[in-house]
């Protein structure tokens, strides 16, 4: 069957199992359940900060967003949310874009925008709290 | 030998214009796009976060915000966030193996729909009558 003589006596089944074809077994499948149970709280506790926010200045807003517990919150929200997302769309792009260096290209540039999202909003976060 | 040839018209596995739309399949494709939704809405979260530092910055951000198109915007957003949120609550139910009954689906499929759309509007009226009138 196979033209290289085994290497070790693990079988086939034992060195897939629990992996999968990516090699990362259910990594995103987990993460994908994970955060979205994180989600519901954390986009309840950012409605209430948004009405919290309604009518108020520039000033106001800086200074409420970045006191310790609503930017704390803001962060973890950004940081699950971002998660979220990055594994959603590449369930989308896997799903619709078929031709191979599109969809890893896709895949790659999902990746970056989901980073940029959530180091983008984190420094805006950091800066209103630390004023830097 | 090895003729090509064209390969046999083979019959595919159906798929969705075969089906007559349910509400359940409705609402997960609604699910998938109000997903894109927030993943690009999510811009609009990063701009405020960065705008919020200086007061010209958060003065261009409020008069997006301000605008008709800014509040068509914020206000579907609001919508695909409570959506997908009902909509993801609804899988987690599934996900432990409940609510897949005939009527327990179709209760939460349109519980989601009327859920989203309730919860969005009064959020709304909520908040424009918080600063002060629509306008």
């Amino acid at each position: 069957m196979s033209d290289t003589p085994a290497k070790h006596i693990r079988t086939p089944l034992a060195r897939v199992r629990g992996l999968g074809a990516a090699r990362s077994g259910t990594h995103d499948f987990w993460r994908q359940r994970l955060t979205a149970v994180a989600n519901i709280p954390l986009t309840i506790a950012v409605i209430v900060i948004f009405i919290m926010l309604l009518g108020r200045n520039q000033a106001a807003v800086a200074q409420i967003v970045g006191s310790p517990p609503v930017a704390i919150i803001m962060a973890l929200f950004v940081i699950s949310v971002a998660t979220h997302m990055r594994i959603g769309m590449q369930v989308v792009i896997e799903d619709y874009v078929h031709d191979e260096l599109a969809k890893l290209i896709l895949i790659m540039a999902n990746t970056f925008f989901a980073i940029a999202i959530a180091l983008t909003s984190i420094y805006g976060i950091l800066k209103l709290s630390f004023g830097l | 030998m090895a003729t090509t040839r064209a390969p046999a018209a083979r019959p595919l596995s159906p798929h969705l214009q075969i089906y007559k739309l349910t509400m359940t399949m409705a609402m997960s494709i609604v699910h998938r796009i109000t997903g894109i939704g927030n993943y690009f809405g999510m811009l609009l979260l990063a701009w405020w976060l960065i705008a919020a530092a200086s007061p010209s910055s958060y003065a261009k951000f409020e008069w997006f915000a301000g605008s008709i198109i800014g509040r068509i915007i914020l206000f579907g957003f609001t919508w695909s966030v409570i959506h997908h949120a009902l909509g993801g609550i609804r899988f987690l139910i599934w996900d432990t193996g409940h609510g897949f009954g005939p009527s327990e689906r179709e209760w939460l499929a349109a519980a989601t729909l009327i859920g989203s759309i309730a919860i969005t509007v009064l959020l709304w009226i909520f908040g424009l009558l918080a600063m002060g009138g629509p306008l």
